[in-house]
């Protein structure tokens, strides 16, 4: 499947649709969006790029494993209902900084759960996917 | 005496390691465990024996209201101090017993276990607690009698001593709960009070049945006898402690211990007295029929249950003394005699009472051991066993029901006792023994030593029995009967019927000795080997039981994704629309639905995309035709105000259609194989589903709205939250338990398509 509008159109995509999957991760607390989208955007970004240049080249620019990334999204969303526990609060009570970090603006363990939800939703997709493709 | 009873476990988690490293010292330390834990109760026998009982409460779930109860009254401390004394002894053998066996850490941190298990059945003070010690007792016997876990009879024996005993402790779980709902609490002190309450509530005959089947799997009465003699795969140490000393009395330390509040009745009578004269007879009868030692000792050890069982069933005051006395005596002989068979297996190879013989020369000690035991079980002046055998008899004259009969009974199952006694403790030391029999190797210390310890204490009790009875007899006593006891034990009685039936019993028993031979070769050809098992029944249970599953699983488990959906589907459908029916229908009428026109418009895309997706010839097209309903579901949302949802619904349905199209690109092209009635089938299928989702949609949108939910979330999003989106709030933060378990789920679902895309390389190399 190797067709050059869409190799080249996935050059200047990728980049622009990973960065669109962050952005909704971040704004999702208040505007549309959240980790479980922004993790599907970035899995159809990766996805569109094995298209493309194949599922060995996706492998090449994701670096880490698809199950890695799930075992990782997995310990971070843990991690954010962990957290609260050592400070004596109940299991996954929303911790948040007093004051506002520039460009990621409010953050909390919310924030960090969501981005575990993000890292494992891209795994997921991306596990089934790429493995997929590997088949052919 | 929390720490006392849990430092076993602790000790079972260090003696693996311990074993390893220092072998020789583990196996010297080991005994100094059980041997402090015996001076620890010892040390409480004071208060105890005066009937203050020791309680210990430490609160262990609050939420439900259970605590952990301790609570050590005279018959836990006779219990105690047989499974701390025992105790022992089986470590003190072990070793040696074992000869530097690469598991011996492993067996260790099971007997540890056990022990621990052992003393918080006995010890607990509440019904939880009891329970929960009672299932680990199980385990461990799991565990040890399948120690030897290469051999298959061992692991079947194992696998059978669970199931029975577990299936009585379910039904154990089942009775304490109904008890503790009729009495209204679960502590014990408060239970041995309410014996009247109990006795004359409707509930009383499940209950007692429900308890009866815990103790009577657990204690190897008829007709649950069967599992005990095949629990002798375990090392011998283990059938010592386990299956005749501690473990199976367990089933006798129930009755015992709620005869206050379960015993009197004419049911209980029938019940208990009836499986224990039951299985003290048929017990006798087939030991005396084996060859093997160990299998001789296991259908002893269950008659001498079955007497226990009686003397309980019966409940006068003197068959209650008659039975601790019996518990007593029975633990130190044939824990002894058990031991010596061991030692007899270890050092002159052979376990076969027709091979051994003439032993007492090479072994001295062992011999003496074993003649002690022997002539306690015999029940010969001036041991122990001989007063015990007096107040049986005693106890069963004056019994309200049926003296004669039992009497009669008993002498038979006491003769068949003797039998065994001189079969198994004088046999293999007396006489000539087989050529063929290599000469023995000489026993080091502590495997004559820990026979001869129980043995000869039988022998100092019988010497001085007054002097055990006001501190350990009578408080147990007391507890059982609910009323304070004082026995007097003496060995001379005078000339009375009790002495003539012991002297009726030896000579009857030894008459069966000597015509042994000759009665066995009338027998038929296939009871001349011994090995008699008993369990035919159980083995046809799980026969059927498998055979059962196998069925259940070929119709449930076909393998066909069609009917998995189906039944799916079914189910929901079933229990929906039975929901709808009770709620009673859709109310009043329905409007007909105004809409601007690019609603209908949505509404129209979805309705194309799914009717043809069931028409249509190709693969892809019905892929996209699905596709098309996806995104006209979505474009719904957006319409609706739910951006959030749309947004993912597009995500999802674009990665779906490229997963379909992966997948199907790999598939041949449609073939009809169905036949026009399945297709109506599946279509009517179809449409119910549908139709009901749809009623189910009208009626919940019929319903008056309950806004306090979401209510709550828009009015706290912000404040508590510190996020305007509440769709993502409510994901991350309010309900954040719920994502966590939902991603959780992905995740497993990931790596099971994962699991199922490597299971078909033929390399089976993940990247």
């Amino acid at each position: 499947m190797s067709s050059i509008i869409l190799s080249t159109t996935i050059r200047l995509l990728l980049p622009l649709l990973l960065l669109f999957s962050v952005f909704l991760l971040l704004r999702g607390h208040n505007e549309p969006g959240g980790g479980f989208v922004g993790g599907l955007v970035a899995a159809a970004a990766i996805s569109l790029y094995a298209l493309a240049e194949g599922v060995a080249a996706a492998h090449r620019i994701l670096i880490v494993n698809p199950r890695q990334l799930i075992a990782s999204g997995l310990l971070v969303a843990l991690s954010s209902g962990v957290i609260p526990l050592m400070t004596g609060r109940p299991f996954q009570s929303g911790l948040w900084l007093p004051y506002s970090l520039p460009v990621l603006g409010h953050v909390g363990t919310p924030l960090l759960f969501d981005l575990g939800v993000y890292l494992l939703v891209a795994g997921m997709a991306l596990l089934i996917v790429l493995s997929l493709m590997e088949e052919e | 005496m929390l720490l006392a009873v849990l430092c076993g476990f602790v000790a079972a988690l260090f003696a693996p390691l311990g074993f390893r490293r220092f072998p020789l010292w583990a196996g010297r330390l080991a005994p100094l465990l059980p041997l402090g834990l015996f001076l620890f109760f010892l040390s409480h026998i004071g208060p105890v024996s005066r009937g203050e009982p020791v309680v210990v409460t430490t609160p262990w779930i609050p939420s439900l209201g259970i605590d952990f109860a301790l609570y050590l009254d005279g018959l836990g401390m006779l219990f105690a101090l047989l499974v701390t004394g025992i105790g022992f002894l089986i470590f003190l053998y072990t070793p040696a017993y074992l000869g530097g066996d690469r598991r011996q850490g492993t067996l260790f941190a099971w007997l540890f276990a056990f022990m621990a298990a052992m003393l918080g059945t006995t010890l607990a003070g509440n019904l939880i607690t009891l329970f929960v010690f009672w299932e680990l007792t199980g385990l461990c016997s799991y565990l040890l009698i399948g120690f030897d876990h290469e051999a298959e009879n061992s692991r079947s024996a194992a696998l059978q001593a669970l199931l029975v005993t577990g299936g009585g402790g379910l039904a154990l779980l089942a009775g304490f709960l109904l008890l503790g709902g009729v009495v209204g609490s679960m502590e014990l002190p408060v239970l041995l009070a309410s014996g009247d309450l109990v006795r004359n509530h409707p509930l009383y005959l499940p209950i007692l049945l429900l308890l009866l089947g815990g103790a009577f799997t657990k204690s190897a009465q008829f007709p649950f006898h069967f599992w005990l003699p095949n629990a002798m795969a375990a090392p011998t140490p283990i059938s010592a402690y386990l299956h005749s000393a501690t473990m199976v009395k367990l089933g006798i330390y129930l009755l015992a211990r709620f005869s206050p509040v379960l015993a009197g009745t004419e049911l209980w009578l029938a019940l208990v007295a009836g499986a224990g004269g039951l299985t003290m007879l048929l017990g006798g009868i087939l030991a005396v029929l084996e060859h093997d030692l160990k299998r001789i000792l296991a259908w002893s050890t269950v008659s001498a249950l079955g007497i226990l069982t009686l003397l309980f069933g019966i409940g006068t005051p003197a068959a209650i003394t008659a039975a601790i006395l019996l518990l007593l005596t029975h633990a130190l002989y044939k824990s002894s005699l058990f031991l010596v068979a061991g030692a007899l297996d270890h050092g002159a190879g052979s376990r076969d009472t027709r091979q051994l013989g003439g032993l007492a020369k090479q072994m001295p000690w062992l011999a003496a051991a074993a003649i002690l035991a022997a002539l306690a079980m015999a029940g010969l002046p001036p041991l122990f066993g001989f007063i015990t055998k007096e107040s049986i008899y005693a106890a069963l004259l004056v019994s309200p029901w049926e003296p004669l009969l039992l009497t009669g009974l008993m002498l038979a199952a006491n003769a068949l006792m003797v039998t065994v006694a001189v079969i198994t403790g004088l046999g293999p030391f007396l006489g000539k023994g087989a050529p063929s029999l290599a000469p023995p190797h000489p026993l080091p210390l502590t495997l004559w030593l820990a026979p001869l310890l129980p043995a000869g204490l039988g022998l100092l009790l019988g010497l001085i029995p007054g002097f055990v009875a006001p501190l350990l007899l009578d408080p147990a006593i007391a507890v059982v009967q609910a009323a304070p006891a004082s026995i007097v034990l003496s060995l001379w009685h005078g000339i009375n019927s009790e002495l003539l039936l012991s002297v009726a019993t030896l000579i009857l028993g030894l008459l069966i000795v000597l015509s042994r031979r000759r009665l066995l070769t009338l027998l038929p050809a296939s009871w001349q080997e011994g090995g008699f098992t008993q369990d035919g029944g159980y083995v046809l249970l799980l026969r059927a039981l498998l055979r059962g599953a196998r069925l259940q699983t070929i119709v449930v488990q076909n393998g066909r994704l069609r009917y998995y959906l189906m039944a799916t589907i079914g189910v929901a459908m079933g229990s929906m629309g039975l929901t709808f029916m009770e709620s009673g229908g859709l109310p009043g009428s329905l409007a007909w639905p105004s809409g601007y026109l690019h609603e209908w418009l949505a509404a129209g895309i979805i309705v194309a995309g799914a009717l043809t997706v069931t028409v249509t010839d190709s693969r892809l097209g019905a892929v996209v035709a699905l596709g098309t309903v996806g995104y006209g579901v979505s474009l719904v949302y957006i319409l609706y105000g739910a951006p959030d949802l749309a947004m993912t619904q597009f995500c999802i349905e674009t990665l779906a259609i490229v997963l379909f199209v992966l997948v199907l690109y790999r598939l041949p092209l449609f073939t009809l194989l169905s036949t026009p009635v399945v297709r109506l089938r599946d279509a009517c299928m179809a449409a119910a589903i549908g139709g009901l989702m749809t009623l189910l949609m009208l009626y919940v949108l019929a319903q008056p709205l309950v806004p306090h939910v979401s209510d709550f979330f828009l009015a706290n999003s912000q404040p508590l939250a510190h996020g305007r989106n509440v769709v993502n709030v409510i994901l991350v933060d309010f309900r954040a338990l719920d994502t966590l378990g939902e991603i959780v789920v992905l995740a497993v679902a990931a790596l099971g398509v994962f699991g199922l895309m490597q299971s078909r390389r033929p390399d089976g190399e993940g990247k």
